[in-house]
C-alpha cells in the first residue's frame, strides 16, 4: 500500500525527523486557511498522487502570495494529473502546501529489501533529486549501501560511514538514517524514501520529499496504517476487485483474461502477444475461485469497455474443470456477455467440464490449448474491432 | 534418487486441522506421502485421517520421527511454525501459507542462515515439491505428474502444473518438481533447486520456470554458465508486463528497469540454456531437444511456432 507524501511527511515528523512545515488541503478554502496558518510565503504546493514525476508534470509549485497560491491550488485539485511514470493520470483530491526551503544540496536516501541478500538495504547518494534508477544505471560508484543485519539493526557506524563519505554533518544525519530505518522495520514498510534529502542554506539537513510504502501483507498487524489508504489512486474496477479478493491490472489492450494463477496470468498475456494481439487485463480468479468469485470476474471484464473477446485460461487443479464451467455458466445467467469468450481448460475433471460448457448452449469458443486459445481470441477480437 | 524428498520422507503436517491443511493432508496421503504426525496446537490428541495430531512439533518429532515439515498455519502465524519446525530438527520445511510478512520472513531466513546453514525451506507462498510415485508434500494435483527424467523448478504454482502437464503429454517425466514460491523473499531459490538436480544422477534435464522481479533468474544463468552441463529449458513469464505493477507475486514487479523478462530470457540463453518463448510450447521444445520427437536436426530451435 502507497502512502502520500503529506502522510509519509506527517509520520517523519512524528518519529522527529526533520521535514518542511506544511498542511494538507482538500479545497482551495483549506489551501488558502493553510498559508494563513503557515505565516509567510514563499510556499510549495504539491499534488498528492500515487505516483512519481509530479514535478515536470506540473505538480510542484512554488508560490509568493494568494494569487499564485490559489491558482497553483485551482491548476492541480480536481485535475487528472499525467506523468510520465503513469500516463493513464492520477486524479488529484488533495494538496500539500509547506514552507518552501532554500536548497543548497540534494541528497538522495532511502530503505529497502534488496532481494539477492534477503536484508534490508539503506542506499544513499549524493545525487538526490533525480532519478535514482538513473544514477544507478550512469554512474553505480555515486550510490551508497550499507547492509543491514535483520537481528541487530542498523548499527551507527554503518550510517556514520555514509555521513562522512557524502561528508555531512555525521550525527545529524545518521539520527536521520536510523530513524528511518526504525520506521521501516516499525511500519512493515517495504520502502521508505528520502528524494530529495536537502541541505539547506543554513546546513540543516531537511526531509524535503517523503515516500512510504507499506507491505500489504502485514497490514493486519497495523490496523492504523490501513485507514491511510486512498482508494482514489486505484482505478474503479481495481478497487472492485479488490474488494472480492482477485487480483487486477487494468493493460491496454483488447482482450480480458482471466485465468488462475499470477505465472500463468503472465503467460497467457504473454502468448496474446506472441498471437499478435494485445491483452486488455491481467485478471488472476486464484487457485480455489467460486462461482461467485467466477461471476465477479466476469462483471469486471463486462465494465471494461476496451475488452472485445475474452480468453479463459485455466489449469484445473485445485480448482475443478467441472467447478469452473458451472461457474461459467452461472456467470452467463447473470452477467451479458457482450463479447465471444474463449475457454481452454485442462487438469482435474477437463472432459466433465467441457460436456458442460457445450451443452450449455452458450456460446463458448473452445480452445485446444493455451497457442490455439490465444489465436482464436486474438483474430475474433480483431473482427469484433472492425 | 530424485531431490529432497522420496518415499522415505517422514512428513509433518503443521495446521493439519484447519480447512487447508485437513484437506491436503487427506490428498497427499492419498498419494502415497509418508505423513506421520500432525501438529495443532490445543488440539493434541485427536487425530486427522488416522494421523496422531500434537500440541508441538517436539513432541510430534519424538513420537514419530518426523524429518520433513508441510505447513498450512495462516500467514500470521507462519514465521513462529517455521522456526519451531527448525528448531526441532526438522532439515526440509515446505511453508505452502501466502500473505506473510515480508519482514518476517528476512527475519527466518537470517535466523536459518546463521543457525541452520543446512536445513532447507522450500517456499513460502509456493506449492510446495512433488517425486512422482514416491511423495507429494505440496498441494500440486499428483496426476498430472510422472516420473522420468526431468528435473521441474518454478516460482510459479499453476505454471508448474502447466508444465508438468505439457512434459507428461510427451511422455517425459519429472524426477521432482519444486515450487518454489512467489514470495520476495523465500527459501530455495532456482540456482539452489538447480545445484541439487544437477548432482542428481536421475535427473537428465532441468527445466527452470521463471518471472520478472529480482535478479534470481540471473543468478541461476550464471550457475548453469558455469557448472551444469545437463540441458537446461528455461521459460520466463511476464514479458508483457509493465514496469511499476506487482503482477499478482509480491516478487513479481518490474522495478527501475531491473528484473524484466528480457534481461532474464538473454542471460539464460548466454549460460547456454534453451529459452521457450511460447509457453504453449514448453513440453514440445524439451521433447524435441532431448530427441524424444523425430525431428530434423536443422529444427533444433526453440522457435514459437
Amino acid at each position: 500500500m502507497k502512502l502520500h507524501e503529506h502522510q509519509a511527511k506527517e509520520i517523519f515528523a512524528r518519529y522527529g525527523l526533520p521535514v518542511p512545515e506544511g498542511r494538507v488541503a482538500f479545497s482551495l478554502k483549506e489551501a488558502l486557511q493553510a498559508a494563513e496558518e503557515l505565516g509567510s510565503y514563499p510556499l510549495v504546493v504539491k499534488a498528492q498522487i500515487h505516483c512519481g514525476g509530479r514535478g515536470k508534470a506540473g505538480g510542484v509549485k512554488v508560490v509568493n502570495n494568494a494569487e499564485e497560491l490559489e491558482s497553483a491550488v485551482e491548476s492541480m485539485l480536481g485535475k487528472i494529473m499525467k506523468t510520465f511514470q503513469c500516463p493513464e493520470g492520477k486524479p488529484v483530491n488533495r494538496v500539500w502546501i509547506e514552507k518552501a526551503t532554500a536548497i543548497d544540496r540534494e541528497y538522495y536516501l532511502s530503505i529497502t529489501l534488496d532481494r539477492s541478500v534477503g536484508k534490508p538495504v539503506v542506499v544513499a547518494s549524493s545525487a538526490g533529486g533525480v532519478e535514482i534508477e538513473e544514477v544507478a544505471k550512469e554512474n553505480p560508484e555515486a550510490i551508497l549501501k550499507e547492509y543491514a543485519d535483520p537481528t541487530l539493526g542498523l548499527m551507527p557506524y554503518q550510517v556514520r560511514k555514509l555521513a562522512f563519505r557524502l561528508r555531512l554533518p555525521p550525527r545529524e544525519f545518521s539520527n536521520i538514517a536510523l530513524t528511518l530505518y526504525r520506521i521501516y522495520t516499525e511500519l512493515d514498510a517495504s520502502l521508505v524514501e528520502i528524494n530529495p534529502l536537502v541541505l539547506d542554506k543554513t546546513g540543516r539537513l531537511i526531509a524535503l520529499d517523503a515516500k512510504i510504502d507499506i507491505d500489504d501483507n502485514a497490514l493486519f498487524r497495523h490496523k492504523e496504517l490501513e485507514e491511510l489508504e486512498d482508494e482514489s489512486q486505484l482505478s474503479e474496477l481495481e478497487v472492485e476487485a479488490k474488494k472480492y479478493g482477485l487480483n487486477y491490472i487494468k493493460l491496454n489492450g483488447n482482450i480480458g483474461c482471466m485465468v488462475n494463477g499470477a505465472g500463468l496470468a503472465m503467460a497467457t498475456m504473454d502468448i496474446i502477444k506472441l498471437a499478435g494481439g494485445e491483452p486488455a487485463n491481467f485478471l488472476d480468479v486464484g487457485g480455489g475461485a467460486s462461482v461467485d468469485q467466477i461471476a465477479n470476474a466476469f462483471r469486471i471484464l463486462t465494465a471494461d469497455k476496451d475488452v472485445k473477446a475474452v480468453f479463459i485460461n485455466i489449469f484445473g487443479g485445485i480448482l475443478r474443470c467441472d467447478r469452473l464451467a458451472r461457474g461459467l455458466v452461472e456467470a452467463g445467467k447473470k452477467v451479458n456477455f457482450r463479447f465471444p469468450i474463449v475457454v481452454r481448460m485442462e487438469g482435474t475433471n477437463v472432459e466433465e467440464g467441457k460436456k458442460i460448457l457445450s451443452e450449455s448452449g452458450m456460446n463458448f469458443v473452445n480452445a485446444e490449448d493455451m497457442w490455439d486459445g490465444a489465436k482464436k481470441a486474438v483474430e475474433l477480437a480483431n473482427k469484433t474491432e472492425v | 534418487m530424485a531431490i529432497l524428498a522420496d518415499k522415505n520422507s517422514r512428513v509433518v503436517v503443521q495446521g493439519i486441522t484447519g480447512r487447508e491443511g485437513s484437506f491436503h493432508t487427506a490428498q497427499c496421503k492419498a498419494y502415497g506421502t509418508n505423513i506421520v504426525a500432525g501438529v495443532t496446537p490445543g488440539k493434541g490428541g485427536q487425530s486427522v485421517e488416522g494421523i496422531p495430531v500434537f500440541n508441538t512439533m517436539e513432541e510430534a518429532v519424538k513420537e514419530t520421527n518426523a524429518n520433513c515439515s508441510l505447513i498450512f498455519v495462516p500467514a500470521p502465524f507462519a514465521a513462529d511454525a517455521i522456526v519451531e519446525a527448525l528448531d526441532n530438527g526438522i532439515k526440509l520445511v515446505v511453508c505452502i501459507t501466502e500473505g506473510i510478512p515480508t519482514k518476517d520472513m528476512i527475519m527466518v531466513k537470517d535466523y536459518m542462515k546463521k543457525n541452520y546453514p543446512d536445513a532447507k525451506l522450500i517456499g513460502p507462498n509456493c506449492p510446495g515439491l512433488i517425486t512422482p510415485n514416491e511423495a507429494k508434500i505440496g498441494i500440486m494435483p499428483g496426476h498430472i505428474f510422472s516420473r522420468g527424467k526431468v528435473g521441474i523448478v518454478s516460482r510459479s504454482g499453476t505454471l508448474t502444473y502447466e508444465a508438468a502437464y505439457q512434459l507428461t503429454r510427451y511422455g517425459l517425466g519429472q524426477t521432482t518438481a519444486v515450487g518454489i514460491g512467489g514470495d520476495p523473499v523465500h527459501g530455495l531459490s532456482h540456482k539452489d533447486v538447480i545445484e541439487l538436480f544437477n548432482q542428481d544422477p536421475e535427473t537428465e534435464a532441468i527445466l527452470m520456470i521463471g518471472e520478472i522481479g529480482g535478479t534470481a533468474e540471473e543468478e541461476a544463468a550464471e550457475y548453469i554458465e558455469d557448472c551444469v552441463d545437463k540441458p537446461v529449458f528455461a521459460y520466463i513469464a511476464g514479458i508483457t508486463a509493465p514496469p511499476g505493477k506487482r503482477m499478482g507475486h509480491a516478487g513479481a514487479i518490474i522495478t527501475g528497469g531491473r528484473g524484466t523478462a528480457q534481461a532474464k530470457m538473454k542471460a539464460l540463453e548466454k549460460a547456454g540454456a534453451y529459452v521457450v518463448e511460447n509457453p504453449a510450447r514448453i513440453g514440445e521444445t524439451v521433447a524435441r531437444i532431448l530427441g524424444v520427437l523425430e525431428i530434423a536436426e536443422e529444427d533444433k530451435t526453440c522457435d514459437t511456432d
